[in-house]
């Protein structure tokens, strides 16, 4: 015995209980059993076909991305940004569509795309500076085209060409805007093949669904 | 030393620069079987980023990244279910 009060109880209170009503009927206790055995496992099994498909509607098929660019310049150095980013994106499986406009329609033009030129004149950027009016000298502008050319090369980057070969070979749409061939006179066949030719709510209708967006 | 997992193919894409490194390893890894390992080298520093998006985008598993002496190494596992 402790003193503490601690102690255990040494009989339970006594409940108030109801008068029994005495033991179930075994045949009826075994059909209650059997019916609450049912209702739970159909509910059981209602609960976990709403989870299942609960989580297959949350887990929709994957869209894939989207990329959508206006090139816009037809010079050497910014053929190359669209189209590192469209055969990049194409790689990565993405949706891409290139619209090319006005000066940008070149770099698909086949008379010209080979002949993309970058000028010194009003570019202070160009790693061996230029005055401009040294630039302005006829020759020069092929002369910072042939140097931007060598430095292509001796990084092994491709040229635009093999550039659009491969974002053909990934699928890349590519879209010649044609207010530009109307306006500079491009004849259709002077596009190269593999392109549309396509308008603004064309291209639109492809871009309102992009991820990314970008105007070169 | 630490294992590397075992490559079915390298490819080499020493010396080149973005999008090269990603160019080609999509058009490897066009060609071969699903659930087979390719190790890709690179010298490109921007790999160290674009080949893990590269994994993310596509899919593929990217099982490891090591650099040895200025080259960096990708191991992908091809996904038979990545993206087209």
């Amino acid at each position: 015995m402790t003193r503490d009060g601690n102690e255990k109880p040494r009989s339970r209170p006594r409940r108030a209980t109801a008068p029994s009503p005495g033991p179930l009927e075994p045949a009826l206790e075994a059909r209650i059993n059997e019916i609450v055995a049912q209702k739970f496992s159909e509910l059981l099994e209602a609960n976990q076909k709403a989870l299942a498909s609960a989580k297959a509607e949350a887990k929709p098929a994957r869209r894939k991305r989207r990329l959508a660019i206006v090139a816009s310049k037809g010079t050497l150095d910014m053929a190359y940004p669209p189209l590192i980013l469209a055969s990049t994106a194409g790689s990565m499986g993405w949706d891409v569509g290139m619209f090319f406009t006005f000066y940008g329609l070149d770099i698909i033009n086949r008379k010209r795309n080979r002949h993309l030129q970058v000028a010194p004149v009003g570019n202070p950027a160009m790693p061996v500076p230029v005055p401009n009016l040294i630039g302005a000298i006829p020759g020069m502008t092929a002369m910072a085209t042939r140097m931007m050319k060598g430095w292509m090369d001796a990084a092994r980057m491709p040229s635009v060409d093999e550039l659009i070969q491969i974002c053909r070979d990934t699928g890349v749409q590519m879209i010649a805007c044609s207010t530009t061939m109307g306006v500079m006179k491009v004849a259709s066949e002077d596009i190269m093949e593999g392109m549309e030719i396509g308008g603004a709510a064309a291209f639109l209708d492809f871009a309102a669904d992009a991820d990314v967006s970008l105007f070169i | 030393m630490t294992a590397h997992p075992s490559a079915d193919y390298i490819l080499d894409c020493r010396g080149t620069l973005c999008p090269m490194p990603v160019v080609r390893l999509r058009q490897e890894i066009d060609k071969i079987d699903s659930g087979k390992v390719i190790k890709v080298l690179a010298t490109d520093p921007a790999s160290v980023q674009d080949m893990p998006a590269f994994a993310r985008n596509t899919g593929h598993e990217l099982l490891e990244s090591t650099t040895a002496s200025g080259v960096f190494e990708f191991y992908f596992r091809k996904n038979g279910e990545a993206e087209e």
